[in-house]
């Protein structure tokens, strides 16, 4: 009786989290699977008709979105590798004993939302505001400069809301290095770069994945950055999407774009795996 | 927040909710099967509509608030038109300006009001658009009460009480028409534009703003190529839609009520624009906008109060819906909008107002009030009007897949 009470508690303990899943995650992945080959409209209703035309006519209306989100997707992810690396180094070796001050401020702009973030972003950058302003009323830029409704300010927009995303993780790798190995590779004559090369950044490397994993696979689906700061050639996906179902009621389109996003998004995760040549992926992303 | 009309329903809540969520397994299944269900009861004729709407009020209990769900800049900034309805019945008024265009307005309270639940509003202001006639077959409405509809069968004007889109007046009441055409602000734009061809101009390149929604920008397309909208093809449609995408490197986004703000900014320089907006604007923020109907022709649109289903205050929304047309109160809510009222009698109450004004600015708006070309339409005007493209839930697939591709960027 009691082995079979302990058999059971694995189970028990995963089920709130499994039913979660099953009632959020996989009946609505169902139902959009299903609602993509559909055809009808909002007052007719839809219909199942295994209309697989809709993945063709989605793609051709809207391929070049989809590329530009992974584009921008990429640009954002190593943007934010770029700034991230350094900055986890450093907290994690010369932090000291404010560590975790500087962790907290890195995290301090969560304290406001997101979507407010970006807004502010429309008057520092805006035609006339903040920084513009000034600088065209002496005459030092042209009044037609603009920097919003630019592709560098969606991906700007992208790589500041996601950058503690990439920070975390990276400083959690490189947190766990010990710096002895570092002074061991010294000992061995090893000059600082080739130290980093063949020791540091090794041993970082499961954070460095975990985070572009938190970072690519949002940033690739984001909307809010493209519809505040972007103009009429930033358009991503997820703006389509949004579009599809909440403006043009066209269920099918939606959800044949948003089953080819999480496919393709898949898809690159697994392979990046298998060439980064890591453990096992889920693992990678548990710790 | 609790509003005592919920108490109303209160009652026979527990058991459908408890049936609700034994049905739930097996809605979820059929979600995963057939996706989203066909809706409607099949649309009523004009009388069985009347008829039901009879037995609907005589159920009804007054109730002392209403929730009113309206567009932005779009009544008196001081809100005294709804405090002196409180004043004058003891119904208090929840005035919330949420709606940013009519296809996301519809696309958040069409599934609730399609499970059959209350959206929280009571009023509700929609065009006469697509949305307006997919409310009305999908029975997402309730038809007014036609006894309590005096002031307006009094005092608003003979086509606003026969418009076509809403035979009987049935389902809505007019709020106000105005048109779309073009805002420009001057200090960027140096030479007043005319025609629709400025949208199209290389000079202001990354600071043209059009709209996001397809029904506007479909009509700007048709009548730059010279085609009447209200007549127009699925041929026509797509040879507009090319039109727009020429102007696509031009254009800056495609904007909801946003627009109005990225004028103002100077992030644009010439605008799609709804005339009334202008205005207040102007008068609002001090800023100094102009606004013509652009010379091959412009939009005419009305906007028009409706009740969702399964509203919390039914005959309160009644009383406030016949409120705005008591001459009065049109007057002042024309002199704050300066869109087209349904009461024909206001241009001479502002006159009247404008006489008794003291101080010279108020007295120098309202007599621009009272003369704007905007706000009376001449003949003239009315011929360059158009309204929008005649499009239903089955049409608007074909329509949306020619113009969403252009607004998408």
């Amino acid at each position: 009786m009691r082995r079979l009470r302990a058999a059971a508690v694995p189970y028990l303990l995963i089920l709130p989290g499994g039913l979660w899943l099953v009632i959020f995650f996989v009946i609505p992945a169902i139902a959009l699977i299903s609602l993509s080959t559909q055809q009808g409209d909002i007052v007719d209703g839809f219909t199942q008709t295994f209309h697989f035309a809709n993945y063709a006519t989605a793609w051709d209306n809207y391929h070049e979105q989809f590329l530009r989100s992974l584009l921008y997707g990429g640009i954002a992810t190593i943007l934010c590798i770029a700034l991230a690396y350094p900055m986890a180094y450093w907290i994690a070796f010369r932090g000291g004993a404010r560590k975790s001050m500087y962790l907290f401020l890195i995290l301090l702009p969560f304290f406001v939302s997101f979507v407010l973030r970006t807004v502010s972003w429309q008057y520092i950058l805006g035609d006339n505001g903040l920084v513009l302003g000034p600088l065209k009323s002496a005459g030092i830029l042209p009044e037609s400069f603009r920097i919003l409704a630019t592709a560098p300010a969606v991906i700007g927009g992208l790589t500041y809301n996601y950058l503690p995303f990439m920070v975390l993780p990276v400083y959690v790798a490189l947190e766990r290095v010990d710096f002895r190995l570092v002074e061991a590779a010294q000992d061995l004559y090893a000059s600082r770069a080739v130290a980093f090369r063949r020791v540091v950044l090794p041993l970082s490397l499961p954070g460095l994945f975990a985070g572009v994993l938190l970072t690519f696979v949002p940033v690739a689906a984001d909307y809010v950055n493209a519809s505040l700061l972007g103009g009429t050639a930033n358009t991503m996906v997820g703006n389509i999407i949004q579009d599809e179902f909440l403006t043009a009621q066209d269920y099918p389109t939606g959800s044949a774009l948003s089953f080819m996003l999480m496919a393709i998004l898949l898809i690159g995760m697994f392979s990046y795996a298998r060439i980064l040549g890591t453990e096992d992926v889920l693992e990678v992303a548990a710790r | 927040m609790t509003t005592p009309g919920n108490h109303a329903h209160g009652r026979d809540y527990s058991r459908r909710s408890a049936l609700r969520l034994s049905g739930l397994g097996a809605a979820a299944l059929g979600l995963a099967a057939c996706g989203v269900q066909g809706a409607a009861p099949k649309q009523q004729t004009t009388s069985q509509a009347l008829s039901a709407a009879q037995r609907f009020w005589k159920d009804q209990t007054p109730t002392t608030h209403v929730n009113f769900a309206n567009w932005a800049l779009y009544i008196d900034p001081s809100h005294q038109t709804l405090k002196q309805f409180t004043a004058a019945t003891g119904i208090t008024v929840t005035y919330s300006e949420v709606i940013q265009d009519d296809p996301s307005f519809f696309a958040k309270v069409n599934p609730i009001l399609r499970a059959g639940q209350n959206s929280g509003y009571d009023i509700m202001v929609i065009t006469d658009g697509l949305e307006f006639g997919e409310l009305v077959q999908l029975g997402e409405v309730t038809p007014l009460d036609q006894s309590k509809m005096t002031n307006f069968y009094k005092y608003a004007g003979k086509s606003y009480q026969k418009r076509a889109y809403d035979p009987g007046n049935v389902y809505s009441m007019p709020w106000a028409s105005g048109s779309t055409g073009i805002a420009w602000n001057p200090k960027y734009v140096k030479t007043p534009p005319t025609s629709l061809a400025d949208l199209w101009n290389p000079a202001y390149a990354g600071h043209v703003g059009m709209m996001s929604d397809t029904q506007e920008i479909a009509n700007f397309g048709l009548l730059k190529l010279g085609i009447n909208p209200e007549t127009s093809t699925e041929t026509d449609w797509k040879a507009a839609a090319a039109e727009l995408l020429k102007q696509k490197q031009y254009v800056r986004k495609y904007y909801d009520q946003g627009y109005i703000d990225a004028l103002s900014k100077g992030d644009t320089w010439i605008s799609m624009a709804w005339s009334g907006d202008i205005f207040q604007q102007n008068l609002s923020s001090g800023t100094n906008l102009q606004f013509i109907v652009p010379k091959e022709g412009g939009t005419i649109w009305t906007d028009n109060m409706m009740i969702p289903k399964n509203a919390a205050n039914p005959v309160a929304a009644m009383e406030l819906l016949d409120w705005f047309y008591k001459p009065e109160i049109a007057t002042m809510l024309t002199e704050a909008i300066e869109y087209i009222s349904p009461v024909p009698s206001v241009q001479a109450l502002i006159k009247a107002d404008a006489a008794k004004a003291t101080k010279p600015d108020d007295k120098k708006t309202l007599l621009e009030v009272a003369d704007s070309p905007l706000v009376w339409l001449s003949n003239a005007d009315y011929a360059r009007l158009k309204s929008y493209v005649p499009i239903t839930a089955k049409t608007s697939v074909t329509f949306n897949s020619i113009f969403q591709p252009v607004v998408a960027g």
